[in-house]
């Protein structure tokens, strides 16, 4: 479809601090795939390209809905996720605002591309909505594939619900942009579970969007032949490594993890923190992020229903990884249980190696290869660290 | 002062000025030694560098070399203003961010992926970084700060420099002129002499003649010039 027949929407321009937190907001009961592809409506995107995969293309067909409609200025389905990747950084090298998505196999097949986004300083919105790897393949829920997304650079966020998808989808853009981030934002969040399923998410008005990119206001030149010089274009020069020294290689990546570490202050200022913490006196918590903080919030619930003097801990950003914060919540903790969506236990590690006495973390519960996490599991976990008897039944 | 970020050389690989706790000035500050101050308290303290130090240089970057955008010819005059008022300044451009190959000629130019080969050369103690996209002035000044003992000031239309000694944010025309000023008032103090003088003209630069320019002489860039309609270049390499 070509931008002629497509309509041509007047929208009212406004910064990510008035979207998020003064704009207008009405009620929608809708699945995450829709939140996330709401909010690509209203980030004012210039381009987004993906290749469909299980459980994202239910994502992906609604951004490609929300182009016929005019909300983007061009969209495309590349012939697979290596050459979606590459295009996305192809695409950013001119300067556009940029979003794709992907799941579980796609995210892998596209990582050496995605990996090198961050070095290559693409501000680009990745969303991540999780599945199984593994053989014997499958397409249900388990979020292990975002563990070998933690090490490249890119910020990472984790969204517990249809809400936090389009608060987060949304957020990621202005992190993304900034000047001293300029890094890719993966917003992940679990298939199925989240995009499969509705939830209220309370929305911005539609003819209201993010202001348009300002390929200006960037760390790197944007390359664009018209406007001179055109030969400061920035990137090939990085692959002739054999005219550069190593030491600006380690520096450029040293750069990159300053970046991701610039990005805290602003999921402060757009999503009021990496983690949310309730019953900060309590001796037991619960640390859980993305879709297993939907079930940590309900058996914290339940343990406040029965009295049970128990914390609750979300952890909203991976990357960077809210280590301060965490150690500060529980340093009067007595044990730390993290549940999580997959086998390893990628969460469950990266709060040990952030708290000074890892011998509390109690590593589960895990529940992997699309099972369900059921809260009584939590429950046992929470009666056990408190001495008591749970008669746990499923 | 606890000087968090100190002139080097800091060592074959030294941590990060972000790793060890430096934050970016907020919107009307500045940085000093991985402090945050006063704007005038960063900016005298960069001045007595350039006035006291060897070879004082001037490294503009590309936002601030082309005339591409509005406020940049009254930003580039300023810091003309600015090199003239230190005693032997010289201005070494960073044109653009290609590793150069198969040398650099370190006395016409800088360059991100080697800064410290020009600073080196040049025996430069002192140097302000103006108009490089911040992506290279972070790599660059931290490997200046790496490998050599040289002073680093980042005047930053955006939000500043970690790794910078002294970094000025959201720098504007008039800043540079303040920053020229302050220059001036320490310079007095210092009991130097000097008469206003425009740095000397880039020594290894010829002078082009543009009438006689083939595209072979574009180098690796003679694929940007597009050719006139009809128009059949022969001469490659």
């Amino acid at each position: 479809m070509s931008s002629d027949t497509r309509p041509k929407l007047e929208k009212k321009l406004v910064d990510m601090n008035y979207l998020l937190k003064e704009a207008p907001r009405e009620q929608h009961f809708i699945t995450g795939a829709q939140a996330m592809a709401e909010a690509v409506k209203r980030a004012s995107v210039d381009m987004a390209i993906a290749y469909p995969i299980t459980p994202q293309s239910e994502v992906m067909h609604l951004v490609g809905d929300i182009y016929a409609q005019g909300h983007i200025k061009e969209y495309y389905r590349a012939e697979e996720e290596l050459g979606t990747m590459s295009a996305i950084a192809g695409a950013s090298r001119a300067g556009v605002r940029l979003f794709t998505a992907t799941s579980g196999p796609g995210l892998l097949r596209g990582l050496e591309a995605i990996v090198s986004w961050p070095g290559h300083r693409v501000p680009a919105v990745l969303g991540v909505l999780t599945r199984v790897v593994n053989a014997p393949l499958s397409i249900q829920p388990d979020n292990i594939e975002m563990a070998y997304l933690m090490h490249c650079g890119a910020v990472m966020l984790h969204a517990e619900n249809q809400q936090d998808t389009f608060d987060m989808t949304l957020a990621a853009f202005a992190i993304a942009e900034k000047v001293d981030v300029y890094i890719p934002v993966a917003v992940a969040t679990e298939g199925f579970f989240v995009t499969h399923a509705k939830g209220y998410v309370d929305m911005t008005p539609e003819d209201m969007a993010l202001n348009e990119f300002d390929p200006i206001a960037a760390p790197v030149p944007a390359m664009d032949n018209e406007t001179p010089p055109a030969r400061i274009q920035r990137d090939a020069p990085v692959q002739k490594s054999n005219f550069m020294s190593y030491l600006i290689h380690s520096v450029w990546q040293q750069e990159i993890w300053d970046s991701n570490k610039r990005a805290m202050k602003y999921i402060y200022e757009y999503l009021g923190g990496p983690i949310e913490v309730q019953n900060p006196e309590s001796d037991v918590f619960v640390v859980a992020s993305g879709c297993a903080a939907a079930q940590a919030r309900e058996a914290w619930r339940y343990a406040q229903e029965d009295g049970l003097s128990v914390g609750l801990i979300k952890v909203r950003s991976i990357r960077p990884f809210p280590i301060d914060e965490i150690r500060e919540a529980t340093k009067n903790a007595k044990k730390l249980i993290v549940p999580e969506h997959n086998i390893i236990g990628w969460l469950c590690t990266e709060v040990k190696a952030a708290i000074p006495n890892g011998g509390i973390v109690v590593e589960g519960p895990r529940v992997y290869g699309g099972m369900t996490l059921p809260v009584e599991l939590i429950m046992k976990e929470i009666h056990d660290a408190l001495g008591l008897e749970y008669d746990l039944k499923l | 002062m606890n000087k968090i970020i100190e002139r080097g050389p800091a060592g074959y690989m030294p941590d990060s000025a972000p790793s060890m706790g430096v934050e970016l000035a907020p919107e009307g500050k500045a940085l000093l030694y991985g402090n945050v101050v006063s704007e005038e308290e960063a900016m005298r303290d960069a001045a007595r560098a350039l006035l006291t130090e060897d070879n004082p240089t001037i490294f503009p970057g590309p936002q601030v070399l082309w005339d591409w955008k509005e406020d940049v010819a009254s930003k580039a005059a300023a810091i003309l203003d600015l090199a003239s008022e230190i005693p032997n300044c010289k201005i070494i451009p960073m044109p653009d961010y290609r590793p150069k190959y198969p040398k650099i000629d370190v006395k016409a130019e800088i360059n991100p992926n080697h800064p410290n080969l020009t600073i080196l050369d040049n025996k430069i103690k002192a140097c302000i970084f103006v108009g490089v996209h911040c992506h290279y002035a972070n790599l660059s000044l931290r490997m200046i700060r790496a490998g050599t003992e040289c002073y680093t000031v980042a005047l930053c239309a955006y939000m500043g420099h970690e790794e910078a000694m002294a970094s000025i944010r959201d720098l504007h025309a008039e800043d540079i002129q303040k920053f020229k000023e302050i220059v001036i008032e320490e310079r007095t103090k210092l009991g130097i002499e000097w008469t206003a003088t425009l740095p000397p003209e880039n020594p290894s630069l010829e002078k082009e003649d543009f009438a006689t320019l083939a595209p072979a002489d574009y180098g690796e860039y003679r694929s940007l010039i597009m050719s006139r309609k009809g128009e059949h270049v022969a001469e490659v390499e």
